[in-house]
């Protein structure tokens, strides 16, 4: 009995493609839910799901000039997260509806600018979709840089991240840096979208930032706890995640998010109900009293 | 005082409004408004609803600027060296969030700890201190969310208290509590008065302001009166500020009782 499972864990393990692809999933699983609290918290995540989409030009572009494909995505990432807020500000058009724009046009821009190269069917899959089992030692190396890099980031500027995402009114009365917060947060989510590109690709990395901070929202009652429940959760959906597509033959990023999404849904199930019946309630009907 | 010409600037009003407009959305939201605080008092901001009563407290916090006149603070600008606490409504803040009591109160000190740095044993002592003083010390591990409302608007005063700061600004903290809430709260303000921290709170509750304050300001966008409050609350200035929905009247003992019967809606003021 425990041979096989032993043989059922090792097994994929002596392919180094294998490997390569179980550590960049983690990383992916480490990273993503990290950041992925502040998304959940602040209740960005359909900004997050159109910043990944808006990575592919920039990743084709790389592709076509023969550059890492991490160096177009990120600059295309923080060019449109930088780009997305300037106009947000503006606020002539509701914030939503110019990420929209912004959004299914550098979409658009992608797969058309894509087009144009022979091949281009499989090259657009492994880009929506993620190619785990492709990932090289190169490819390894930028992502384990520029998530620690991303991690980083959060753990030095925690307490203040803090404070701009549970309170505005206090960090512009204790006058913190609040521009500059704000855009380090959509630069981060940036990093962290590219991070995330090899293993679940532009139209799940969404799943990534999102499902496994939000099992853990439903079950912690600090924000470092949440953090930490959410990358053991990334970690184990990257684990399962990989050896379910290795043995039922699936697709490595759908299965990864499959995973994920049946956490989300065991942590729905046992979360302490009246946490969330009782702050929904009441944050939708404030106990104001007739003065 | 010829000789110590600084005494001058110790002795400068807690807040002191100098002709103060702002306008807000197109509107005007305050209008050539002037008043001074003494340091140390207990001072209630009323009006019916859309007076001006938020956006006063923000000018006063520094987060919104006058387009015309002149705010001075402690004698300074407001975002000058002098620690201005602001405690928003509670309805502004989302309860849910991940923190617990004593990590809001610690935001607090986020300046005094300082960029790249952690609480150190100091800011602890300091936070506990704080819950304690507004009676809150068994709490300070739950949940923001799990909280009465009472205590969390206890928890922000406690957060104000952690920044040591010499004015502090609340915006209805008094509004949809119960009565033992409202007593607490006004304990740990009276407290921070005789400290020499000078409170400022807007409140819908004209008969609280009354009861309870040293100081009113009557807004209605422009500013009706300010002073003590029996001088504030006369017929003249709440029919003034309030129309026709006011009522006074002083019982045997010289208590005024007023009634405020103006807040089904938004219908005055607007």
């Amino acid at each position: 009995m425990v041979g096989e499972a032993l043989g059922w864990l090792t097994g994929p393990l002596s392919y180094p493609f294998m490997v390569r692809g179980l550590t960049a999933a983690v990383i992916v699983g480490v990273v993503c839910p990290v950041l992925g609290a502040y998304v959940v918290l602040r209740g960005m995540a359909f900004f997050g799901d159109a910043l990944a989409h808006i990575v592919l030009p920039g990743v084709v572009v790389a592709y076509l000039a023969g550059w890492p494909l991490v160096l177009g995505a990120l600059l295309a990432g923080v060019i449109a997260a930088l780009g997305i807020g300037a106009i947000s500000e503006q606020a002539r058009i509701k914030e939503d509806s110019a990420i929209g724009v912004i959004f299914a046009a550098a979409f658009a821009l992608g797969v058309a600018m894509l087009s144009t190269q022979r091949g281009y069917a499989v090259d657009l899959v492994h880009i929506l979709f993620g190619n785990l089992l492709g990932v090289t030692s190169q490819d390894l190396v930028w992502m384990g840089v520029l998530g620690l890099l991303a991690l980083g980031a959060v753990f030095v500027f925690y307490k203040e991240l803090l404070v701009l995402s549970f309170d505005p009114v206090l960090a512009a009365t204790l006058r913190l840096p609040a521009h500059f917060l704000k855009n380090l947060l959509l630069v981060l989510m940036a990093v962290v979208i590219v991070v995330s590109l090899n293993a679940v690709g532009v139209t799940l990395v969404l799943a990534m930032l999102i499902t496994p901070a939000s099992a853990a929202y439903l079950l912690t009652r600090r924000l470092p706890s949440m953090m930490a429940l959410g990358a053991a959760f990334g970690t184990l959906s990257a684990f399962l995640g990989l050896y379910l597509s290795y043995y039922w033959n699936l697709p490595s990023g759908p299965a990864i998010v499959l995973v994920a999404t049946a956490i989300f849904a065991v942590a729905l199930l046992v979360a302490p109900r009246r946490r969330h019946l009782w702050s929904r309630w009441r944050r939708g009907a404030p106990d104001v009293r007739p003065a | 005082m010829l000789i110590h010409p600084a005494v001058h600037v110790d002795a400068s009003p807690a807040v002191e409004f100098d002709g103060v407009s702002l306008q807000y959305n197109g509107t005007a939201a305050l209008r050539q408004v002037s008043f001074r605080l003494e340091r140390g008092q207990r001072v209630a901001v009323v009006g019916p609803n859309g007076a001006g009563k938020t956006t006063l407290l923000r000018v006063v916090a520094g987060t919104l600027r006058p387009d015309e006149g002149r705010v001075d603070v402690y004698g300074e600008r407001p975002g000058g060296h002098i620690c201005i606490a602001y405690v928003p409504q509670r309805s502004q803040i989302d309860m849910a969030f991940p923190v617990t009591v004593a990590e809001v109160v610690m935001m607090g000190r986020i300046r005094q700890i300082g960029v790249l740095r952690w609480p150190r044993r100091h800011d602890w002592t300091i936070v506990h201190q704080a819950l304690a003083s507004v009676e809150m010390g068994e709490l300070a591990r739950r949940q923001i969310g799990e909280l009465s409302g009472g205590q969390q608007q206890r928890a922000f005063l406690a957060q104000a208290l952690a920044q040591e700061a010499q004015v502090i600004l609340m915006d209805e903290p008094l509004t949809g509590l119960d009565l033992p809430s409202q007593e607490a709260i006004f304990r740990a303000i009276d407290r921070l008065s005789q400290s020499g921290v000078t409170i400022v709170l807007s409140t819908h509750d004209l008969n609280l302001a009354a009861e309870r304050f040293d100081q009113v300001v009557l807004l209605n966008r422009a500013l009706i009166a300010a002073g003590r409050p029996e001088r504030v609350f006369t017929p003249e200035n709440l029919q003034r500020a309030y129309g026709s929905h006011i009522h006074r009247l002083v019982d045997g003992e010289g208590l005024m009782v007023l009634t405020d019967t103006c807040c089904e809606g938004d219908e005055v003021g607007r």
